[in-house]
């Protein structure tokens, strides 16, 4: 039977005139039950379980010497160091490292053709080998001086002397890091639509006010996420210092263990302390990520409780949570 | 509205092109160009896509450089310093101030995503050390709501649809007080239902005595608010005069088909 106009209207008008009635509610949605997830979650968590209970369980960890030198001054002054020694590196690493993308990206082909042969050079020898030249340089510099080239030389001092180990850890961390800092501010950079510095050109806006302003807060959407992995990355990193006799984290342990012999449960103090700044990190990027966020999209992203909560919200609705929300068929 | 918009721009500046030639990788896309635009008045270029016709708006303010020819605004040659008769570039700096005096409207808006629409509209005047950020951005809330967006001065762009991001980039253009605006083909990027409320901003700046210049492919919107039509056809002036005229009874044969397709 063909559809005439007024079978649609009836339809219609029928719909509405029911939909009116006080007590016929809208039909509900019943979600999917999601068996699978479900499962996965119970087999995740058991599996989780086993293994947290064979690690507490198994006496060989040692676990009461690691509660024994978890904070001992030793260990703390260590992880000061490291986190001192992470700090800075990053700290300048990014500085040096924005300015070599800038350069980069330059219209000079002079200033960009040092930043590329920098970056090439810092990034194709071994982080090691860079921090064992730079201990050793008192043997290929034996003395650093100020004075006119080929002219009286001002004042000189002896290179041994003015590089410790920290220092010289210090230069050679930051060098390295700086290379690949300036990678990922330059793909940054490189990820901002070139319409927005024409749109601050054409209103008389600074190239360094532009970058400033305009293309480095919205390079850092995508610079952060890389620069967080930087950071731990560096973190973890800081520990081929000890090869320098810095006394960071790592070093610390090494110097307690090579006394009593207590070798897993000291690297254990260790690693649980970067697991505990890395997990600091994590979440304090994912804040940062979220302040950078502004403008994307309608809505910010869920901050980590924000999250859990939500997460934990699904583990309840697991078979073995209460059933009762559920309606019943 | 027309009178409070007239308050805005300074004065009405007058441009001149004299024979400018550019190309992109040996393609030549201005041949020659020369074009004068009377203060006051508003000139729309038409043209197929790939006539030159963006190539030559953003030459106006210096996006591009010419490789020859030259165009002032206001009178004064912009980008470059006559020496002898040779034209020199001029420093960054300067060209950067002469740019500010011209207001530019692109195609897809350019809003800066992360600031608020007031801060967009701030920004230039504060930057450009003009305004101190107070009077600025009392500047801006009335530009603002003189597009008819006083009530979202705290939304971010990209929570704004896209008329209306075309409206604070016109509010942000007007910032500076140009004697000129150019605009891209400002409704090309648009909704067809939101093409109306960017023109009348656009129609409420004719009237306001402001020199414009507009790339669109709105003919209807040409023949009602053009002092003079420009076609532009292989990076050359084919046809010149007011809309009557052009768009009515084109001469060209290059300005009856691009017509005949468009109307």
């Amino acid at each position: 039977m063909a559809t005439t106009p007024s079978d649609v209207r009836d339809a219609t008008a029928k719909y509405t005139v029911e939909h009116r009635t006080p007590d016929a509610e809208p039909p509900p949605v019943v979600p999917r039950r999601r068996i699978g997830r479900r499962l996965s979650a119970g087999a995740a968590l058991l599996v989780f379980a086993l293994v947290l209970r064979s690690v507490i369980g198994n006496d060989a960890f040692q676990w009461d010497v690691v509660g024994q030198y978890l904070t001992t001054t030793a260990v703390l002054q260590g992880l000061l160091l490291t986190l001192w020694l992470t700090g800075v590196v990053m700290v300048l690493g990014f500085l040096l490292g924005t300015v070599l993308a800038v350069l980069r990206l330059s219209d000079s082909p002079v200033l960009r053709t040092l930043s590329w042969g920098y970056v090439w050079i810092f990034r194709s020898t071994p982080l090691l080998v860079q921090l064992l030249f730079w201990f050793n340089i008192g043997a290929l510099y034996p003395t650093l001086g100020l004075g006119i080239p080929y002219g009286p030389e001002l004042f000189s001092i002896k290179t041994v002397n003015l590089l410790g180990p920290t220092l010289t850890a210090v230069i050679g961390l930051t060098l390295h890091e700086s290379a690949y800092a300036a990678e990922v501010v330059r793909g940054g950079i490189l990820s901002v639509d070139p319409g927005q510095t024409e749109a601050a050109q054409a209103l008389g806006l600074g190239r360094l006010r532009t970058l400033r302003r305009i293309v480095v807060p919205q390079a850092m959407r995508s610079i952060v996420p890389t620069a967080g992995n930087m950071l731990i990355g560096t973190l973890k990193g800081t520990s081929i210092v000890s090869v320098l006799a810095v006394h960071d984290l790592l070093y610390s342990v090494q110097l307690v263990y090579n006394q009593n012999y207590l070798v897993i449960p000291l690297l254990l103090v260790a690693t649980l302390w970067y697991v505990a700044v890395t997990t600091v990190l994590s979440a304090a990027q994912h804040y940062v990520e979220r302040y950078y966020a502004r403008g994307t999209s309608r809505g910010l992203p869920l901050t980590p409780p924000q999250g859990l909560r939500i997460r934990l919200t699904a583990l309840w609705a697991l078979p073995l949570g209460p059933r009762s929300t559920r309606p019943k068929p | 509205m027309t009178a409070a918009v007239r308050a805005v721009t300074e004065r009405a500046a007058a441009i001149e092109v004299h024979g400018v030639h550019k190309s992109f990788g040996g393609r030549r896309v201005l041949d020659g160009v020369s074009l004068t635009v009377a203060p006051g008045t508003v000139t729309v270029v038409l043209g197929r896509s790939g006539s030159g016709k963006s190539t030559l708006l953003r030459v106006l303010n210096h996006l591009e450089k010419p490789e020859a020819g030259h165009v002032s605004v206001g009178g004064e040659l912009i980008g470059v310093q006559r020496h002898g008769d040779r034209l020199k570039e001029l420093r960054e700096k300067a060209i950067l101030t002469q740019r500010s005096r011209i207001g530019f409207v692109f195609q897809n808006f350019n809003l800066f995503p992360h600031l608020t629409v007031l801060d967009n509209v701030a920004a230039a005047p504060v930057a450009t050390g003009r305004l101190p950020r107070a009077q600025a951005q009392a500047l801006a809330r009335e530009l603002l709501g003189r597009v008819g967006l006083g009530d979202r001065t705290g939304a971010y762009p990209r929570q704004l649809s896209g008329g209306q991001q075309q409206r604070v980039a016109i509010a942000r253009a007007l910032a500076l007080r140009p004697g000129v605006i150019l605009f891209d083909e400002p409704t090309s990027a648009l909704d067809p239902e939101l093409v109306g409320e960017v023109l009348s901003v656009i129609k409420d700046l004719a009237t306001g005595g402001t020199t414009l210049v507009i790339v669109t492919h709105e003919i209807g919107f040409a023949r009602e608010v053009a002092d003079e039509v420009v076609f532009l056809h292989e990076g050359r002036v084919v046809e010149q005069g007011p809309p009557a005229q052009v768009l009515d009874h084109p001469v060209h044969p290059r300005t009856r088909e691009f017509l005949s397709k468009v109307l």
